[in-house]
């Protein structure tokens, strides 16, 4: 439904609707609690990286933000928001192209005029002449794009992607990345980004939050001002992803070790 | 390939012992003599044929619709689920052999009662296959569709019921031959045509060839109906990878 016109300066659909506010949140499963006290606030439009080794309820706190899953204790304010999963969980019997125009078809659209609308936004990230290949046909890369595609065309303010770029190879991850940078550039949206890639955080970020684990809660928030577009030898940009490791390691080792 | 050399085998040893064993062509003719008779019969069993073949087809169509239904209401509602799964378990238990003769009272001597019993034994394995695969939709899948606002109807059209469709035929796959049997007992309760009418007048008129004749086409009806579904589910679902059959 977007349409692709939108100058990079264009502000995101309603600000007031993208913004996340995580106010002390805690979420337990069973005897195990994942989140605990956690806060975090994103402004509409800005792009927050949420870093932290595996299990520490990063999962969870998307969960929360798409609304899948309600607090045991704390609040969560969020508008419309999209979820990327990990697994890209494509329908293996959809065309790449009905993939991709799922949000809209399930919105109501027929499926003329959710092709219409996703069409165009196809040569954007390079699956033209896909359009009709089963996922089974395309590459990890073309699928974690068609898989972003269908968030992005979903139409919600909020981006949550959960490690989105994981399962890819280094140079599929780098391109992905790029594409990822031009699409938000192109059309602003709120992104809570969530991954164990540092360099990748404060690549794609302008803010990265570092969680620990056992019990899931962020330790050290990082601003990351350098601009766009950024390149990872950047001497500023390695400092900062020194500094993330830095709390990331400190976050381990205990909560006295939190940074600010 | 491997297949037909393994039946021309068996019926090869078949005939050796029709031959050899001097058992009397009455009671178990040699192959050479039930390929005699479906050649002289062949009008009888065509006519008979179309007829048990237009029942079973009908019996696994009405299976196929009734089976997902059932799979479908019972998915989307656990006291539906709760209620009925005991009943199906003890529809199969139903002695067709028995009941076939009340249907047939019931439903009168047209097709009406051998659809009727075709479906009831059918529509089981249908059932559970289509029952158990939409149990199976990645619970993933479904929060993601809730992120995308799919209501649940948008779910089950999206997701679910495509998910669902290959193991509705592969229980299809399993009703077939079970369906041949079905409609041969169908037959014998009361009717007046189909090869299991042929076959119950084909014996005490001792034509035991003819009667095997009978028995080969239906057997060789099965086997092509199974295949036919098995090709059924390749082109509408050619994006699982079914176990090969061939």
């Amino acid at each position: 439904m977007q349409t692709q016109t939108a100058s990079p300066a264009s502000p995101p659909a309603e600000p007031e609707h993208g913004a996340i506010r995580v106010d002390g949140v805690t979420r337990r499963f069973g005897a195990v609690t994942a989140i605990e006290r956690l806060s975090l606030t994103v402004r509409a439009g800005e792009v927050v990286a949420v870093v932290g080794p595996s299990g520490c309820g990063k999962s969870t706190l998307l969960e929360l933000v798409c609304g899948l899953a309600a607090p045991d204790a704390g609040r969560v304010e969020a508008g419309p928001a999209a979820l990327m999963p990990q697994r890209d969980l494509l329908l293996p019997w959809a065309s790449a192209l009905d993939n991709a125009a799922l949000g809209l078809r399930l919105r109501g659209a027929s499926k003329a005029a959710a092709r219409a609308a996703a069409a165009p936004v196809f040569a954007q990230f390079g699956l033209t002449g896909f359009e009709r290949s089963r996922p089974a046909a395309l590459s990890g890369g073309m699928r974690q794009r068609v898989a972003f595609l269908r968030t992005l065309l979903a139409g919600k303010p909020i981006l949550c992607l959960d490690e989105p770029f994981a399962a890819l190879d280094a140079l599929s991850r780098a391109e992905m990345q790029a594409w990822l940078a031009e699409a938000l550039a192109r059309e602003p949206r709120t992104v809570l980004l969530v991954t164990h890639d540092v360099e990748e955080a404060v690549l794609l970020a302008d803010r990265v939050a570092v969680m620990a684990p056992r019990p899931g809660r962020i330790v050290a928030e990082i601003t990351v001002a350098p601009p766009r577009p950024r390149v990872a030898t950047d001497p500023a940009i390695v400092a900062l992803r020194s500094r993330a490791i830095e709390a990331l390691a400190a976050g381990a080792r205990g909560p006295d070790g939190a940074a600010p | 390939m491997i297949a037909a050399l393994l039946a021309l085998g068996l019926v090869g040893l078949w005939q050796l012992y029709a031959g050899v064993g001097g058992v009397d062509d009455l009671i178990l003719p040699a192959p050479s003599e039930i390929a005699t008779a479906l050649w002289t019969d062949r009008e009888l069993l065509w006519d008979n044929f179309v007829v048990t073949a237009g029942e079973v087809a009908l019996g696994i169509a009405a299976a196929l619709a009734l089976g997902f239904a059932c799979a479908v209401a019972m998915h989307f509602s656990r006291s539906v689920r709760r209620a009925t799964y005991p009943l199906l378990v003890a529809s199969q238990a139903i002695p067709v052999v028995i009941v076939a003769p009340l249907l047939v009272v019931w439903l009168g001597f047209g097709i009406g009662p051998k659809v009727a019993i075709i479906a009831v034994i059918c529509f089981f394995p249908i059932t559970v296959t289509t029952l158990d695969a939409l149990g199976r939709v990645d619970r993933d899948t479904m929060k993601l569709l809730r992120t995308l606002d799919a209501t649940r109807w948008g779910a089950f059209r999206f997701a679910e019921a495509p998910a669902a469709l290959p193991a509705a035929l592969s229980g299809a796959k399993i009703a077939v031959a079970v369906a041949v049997i079905g409609a041969v007992f169908a037959e014998y309760a009361g009717s007046s045509e189909g090869l299991g009418h042929l076959i119950l007048q084909a014996i005490p008129q001792l034509e035991t060839a003819r009667a095997w004749a009978a028995v080969v086409v239906l057997a060789a009806f099965a086997v092509a109906l199974f295949y036919a579904l098995d090709w059924a589910q390749r082109l509408l679902v050619p994006w699982t990878r079914t176990e090969r059959t061939s």
